[in-house]
């Protein structure tokens, strides 16, 4: 599975658990407009750390956090394996 | 004081009882006739008035050293088998210790104890000794990561609950315990049986637990105590089928309904019950309605045991708590009015209370203060999961998150695990503020209990 659809079944569960209505996920769609609140978020990296191995946000302490969902895959994208 | 108003434990075991013995995975010894025995190779005498440090590989010798001992020490301080070696010095200067009795006296040659007293089997004949003052016993805490506290206790407040309830009805106990004798709540049991005219089965850290419940069963064990975590590890190892105790007790954690439930469906005829204790507060009650938690009209004043709630916390005033800490910077045990503090906070749900974690045990969760055990509590609702423990873990996001770690039931098919897992989630969602619920859920095979029988957590 590509880390992208790793990041977007992920978002997709962590929705359905939350009980959030998640708009069309594009690249530009902000992460706020997401409907996730900050503890669907940490939920989120903490399973894909678990998933994939890595928290491309904790690994370097000027990262920024993403603002739209095609940043926050490119962030995973983007760990060297 | 006249000597003869003392009771010492061998005060409690005259001959007339037959057939009782205190025995490990090794060896069976005779309760009956103790008292013509000695342990100690004959040197009692040598310890009388004497502060003895109780240092021993095994409980068999420590169990019949504690019988010679008591009213002819001064003090013994009993060491559990898990003390750390590097905070003896400590614990010996605290106590004043000036004699240790040992299995390994080559050990003590050097170190400047004065007088250094073998423990060893077989026991020698010997004429019994008569009680000749109250013994201190000295227990240590469990739990702190530094030098452990030395609680200081009399017989009598150890055996305050004991005497309270009366002798038990029937035929003598077989008593057992999944504890080690030289903790609280193991020496609990060790002092039932010898003031009950019962026996006792000692446990071993070596023996696969397989082969404890069979020795359990060939010495017809009828009452057992430990912690939740003794209880579920054998609810989930499959022995527990051929084991049927009259009494099944749980104490040292909280007992959850879960597990509580549990030991009521492998035990159906037994009677399960959970009691509160601690090293520092002594035995406060016992709870026999088959119920997590305990009802709210225990507060006040209830045979001699009073307690209150403050700042969340459960604080009790009896004689049966230690009655103090001992040592040279020893911090006071109870506030001004006698209480202690027992560090367990309670929450009043209903007309019940019910325990929702320790003080010191909280995770910091984004700023908000949550005990894993009330997560827990939740998790162990599920008919599939046998054991959990949530701790924290570090989110670049909110700072700290909810993880759980879960043991399910043996054999549970590994297509359902998703299917589990969702529904631990939905039930933690119902029943838990949304900051409380495991933000990761692992399925494992173990989790580590600690030498004192709880759950470890040092890594939460």
């Amino acid at each position: 599975m590509s880390v992208r659809s790793k990041v977007i079944e992920a978002i997709q569960q962590i929705a359905k658990e939350q009980h959030v209505t998640l708009p069309a996920l594009s690249d530009d769609l902000s992460l706020h407009e997401t409907g996730f609140d900050s503890l669907a978020f940490a939920i989120l990296v903490a399973r894909l750390e678990d998933e994939t191995g890595v928290d491309p946000f904790t690994i370097s302490e000027d990262a920024a956090f993403p603002a739209t969902v095609g940043d926050f895959v490119r962030a995973y994208e983007n760990v060297p394996a | 004081m006249s000597p003869r108003e003392i009771f010492a434990l061998r005060d409690h075991l005259g001959a007339e009882l037959k057939g009782r013995t205190i025995s490990d995975a090794h060896d069976v010894v005779s309760l009956t006739d103790i008292l013509s025995y000695t342990v100690l190779g004959g040197r009692l005498h040598e310890l009388s008035g004497r502060a003895v440090l109780l240092k021993l590989s095994d409980q068999l010798r420590s169990g019949l050293a504690m019988i010679e001992l008591d009213g002819i020490a001064r003090r013994m301080l009993l060491c559990p088998p898990d003390l750390n070696p590097s905070h003896l010095e400590a614990l010996i200067a605290d106590a004043g210790i000036d004699a240790v009795v040992t299995d390994e006296p080559e050990r003590w040659a050097e170190t400047g104890v004065p007088l250094v007293v073998t423990a060893q089997l077989p026991l020698q004949a010997t004429a019994p000794a008569r009680t000749e003052r109250a013994t201190e016993w000295l227990m240590l805490t469990s739990g702190t990561s530094g030098v452990p506290k030395i609680a200081g206790h009399t017989l009598e407040a150890l055996t305050g609950a004991i005497v309270a309830e009366g002798p038990a009805r029937g035929p003598a106990p077989v008593w057992a315990t999944f504890y080690d004798i030289r903790r609280y709540g193991g020496l609990q049991i060790f002092l039932r049986a010898v003031l009950s005219g019962g026996s006792l089965v000692l446990s071993d850290p070596h023996e696969a637990l397989a082969d404890h419940v069979a020795r359990l069963n060939a010495r017809g064990v009828s009452h057992i105590s430990g912690t939740p975590s003794h209880w579920r590890k054998l609810l989930m190892s499959g022995s527990a089928a051929q084991f049927t105790p009259r009494y099944v007790r749980l104490s040292g954690e909280i007992a959850d309904q879960a597990v509580l439930d549990g030991l009521k469906t492998a035990f159906p005829n037994s009677f399960v019950g959970h009691a509160y204790a601690s090293t520092e507060a002594g035995v406060g009650f016992a709870v026999n309605d088959g119920l997590e938690g305990f009802p709210a009209d225990y507060l006040g004043n209830r045979n001699g045991v009073e307690m209150k709630v403050v700042d969340g916390s459960l604080r009790i005033r009896s004689t049966r708590t230690a009655h103090a800490y001992i040592g040279r910077n020893a911090a006071p045990l109870t506030d001004s009015d006698g209480f202690v503090d027992s560090g367990d906070i309670v929450e009043l749900r209903g007309d019940r209370y019910y325990f929702v974690g320790r003080r010191g045990g909280i995770i910091n969760i984004g700023g908000l203060k949550v005990h894993p055990e009330e997560i827990e509590a939740v998790i162990n609702r599920h008919p599939d999961v046998r054991m959990s423990r949530a701790k924290s873990r570090k989110s670049p996001i909110t700072g700290g998150i909810v993880v759980a770690d879960v043991i399910l039931a043996d054999g549970t098919d590994q297509v359902r695990v998703k299917e589990i897992r969702d529904q631990i989630l939905e039930q933690c969602r119902a029943q838990l503020a949304s900051h409380k619920v495991p933000a990761v859920i692992r399925f494992v095979e173990a989790l580590d209990v600690t030498p004192a029988g709880k759950l470890a957590r040092t890594d939460a």
